[in-house]
């Protein structure tokens, strides 16, 4: 097994091995992180692909979606978001349990992509925060991966206080949400 | 000496009694641990029901027509008798008069069953 995670830095002794919580928590969560796939449109397609055996995200230890954003960390946003759709986007956002990533896939879903137009969101950071953004149009499966271990290196250096802080806070309230 | 060394006592259930106790304790503790732990944040719309995001309507615990779950109901039994069907299929050679007997037996009885139903009116839409 080539690709056993390395041990967080800490204090070795025979028998024991000491490190802050921190660390441990961050490993466990970037390794096993649940995926809510929102594919509105071709995006969606490359993420298919993403997801099947040729580049395989289970790798990653994300190959279990979740379609309920109850028990899901990481939503992943694929494809043109209609201004219609906003707020069901929200929606499914703000019922994601804590604590939650966004991957925003994409030209459409991160600026609204060749859609400059009345009725296309233009970015889908006007309505939720987004951590990583990926370019393309649409993106390849390897640039969807490397979202992915983006988001990945985010949620391994979290501190686990930092969703309790007063910026994070502040984020959630500029952006309407309690 | 054979015969003392049979017998139990309740001491004896002593380590299963420990075992008992850290696996309880174990398991409330990672709960309890985790529910400190674990970043919160609750609202309205986060308890709301979740419908892919769109707003319910309704309550989900309203009478609905008792037809749908007879014709449900029934579908499933005649399903799965279709089921039993296909390993016969397959070992149709083998098996012989014996097994198509038996076969006639078993769908004669399903039969008999679908004639009852069809009699009382269950298959009856309007």
């Amino acid at each position: 097994m080539s690709n056993i995670t390395k041990a967080p830095p800490g204090y070795e002794g025979p028998g024991f091995f000491a490190t802050k919580i921190d660390a441990v928590v961050g490993l466990a969560r970037k390794n096993s992180l649940w995926p809510l796939p929102f594919a509105t449109s071709c995006c969606g397609i490359e993420f298919m692909s993403t997801m099947a055996s040729h580049y395989d995200l289970a790798r990653f230890g994300s190959e279990r979606l979740s379609f309920s954003p109850r028990q899901a960390d990481l939503l992943m946003v694929m494809g043109t978001i209609a201004k219609k759709m906003g707020p069901v986007l929200r929606q499914v956002y703000e019922q994601m349990a804590e604590p939650r990533w966004v991957l925003s896939v994409g030209a459409c879903a991160s600026s609204g992509g060749i859609f400059d137009t009345y009725s296309v969101l233009q970015g889908i950071d006007r309505i939720i925060p987004v951590d990583v953004y990926v370019p393309g149009c649409p993106p390849r499966p390897e640039q969807i991966l490397d979202g992915v271990m983006r988001i990945q290196e985010l949620v391994a250096s979290e501190s686990i206080r930092r969703r309790d802080s007063a910026e994070y806070k502040e984020l959630m309230a500029s952006y309407g949400m309690q | 000496m054979n015969n003392l060394s049979n017998v139990s006592v309740p001491a004896d259930y002593l380590p299963m009694g420990i075992m008992f106790v850290i696996a309880i304790g174990f398991v409330l503790t990672v709960m309890v641990l985790t529910h400190l732990l674990g970043p919160k944040r609750k609202s309205q719309i986060k308890s709301d029901t979740f419908e892919c995001g769109i707003e319910p309507q309704g309550n989900s615990r309203f009478p609905f027509s008792i037809k749908y779950f007879l014709i449900a109901i029934l579908f499933v039994l005649f399903d799965v008798e279709v089921i039993f069907m296909y390993p016969w299929a397959v070992n149709f050679l083998d098996m012989g008069l014996y097994g198509f007997v038996e076969m006639l037996i078993f769908l004669s009885m399903f039969m008999l069953g679908f004639f009852y139903i069809v009699r009382k009116g269950a298959l009856k839409w309007e």
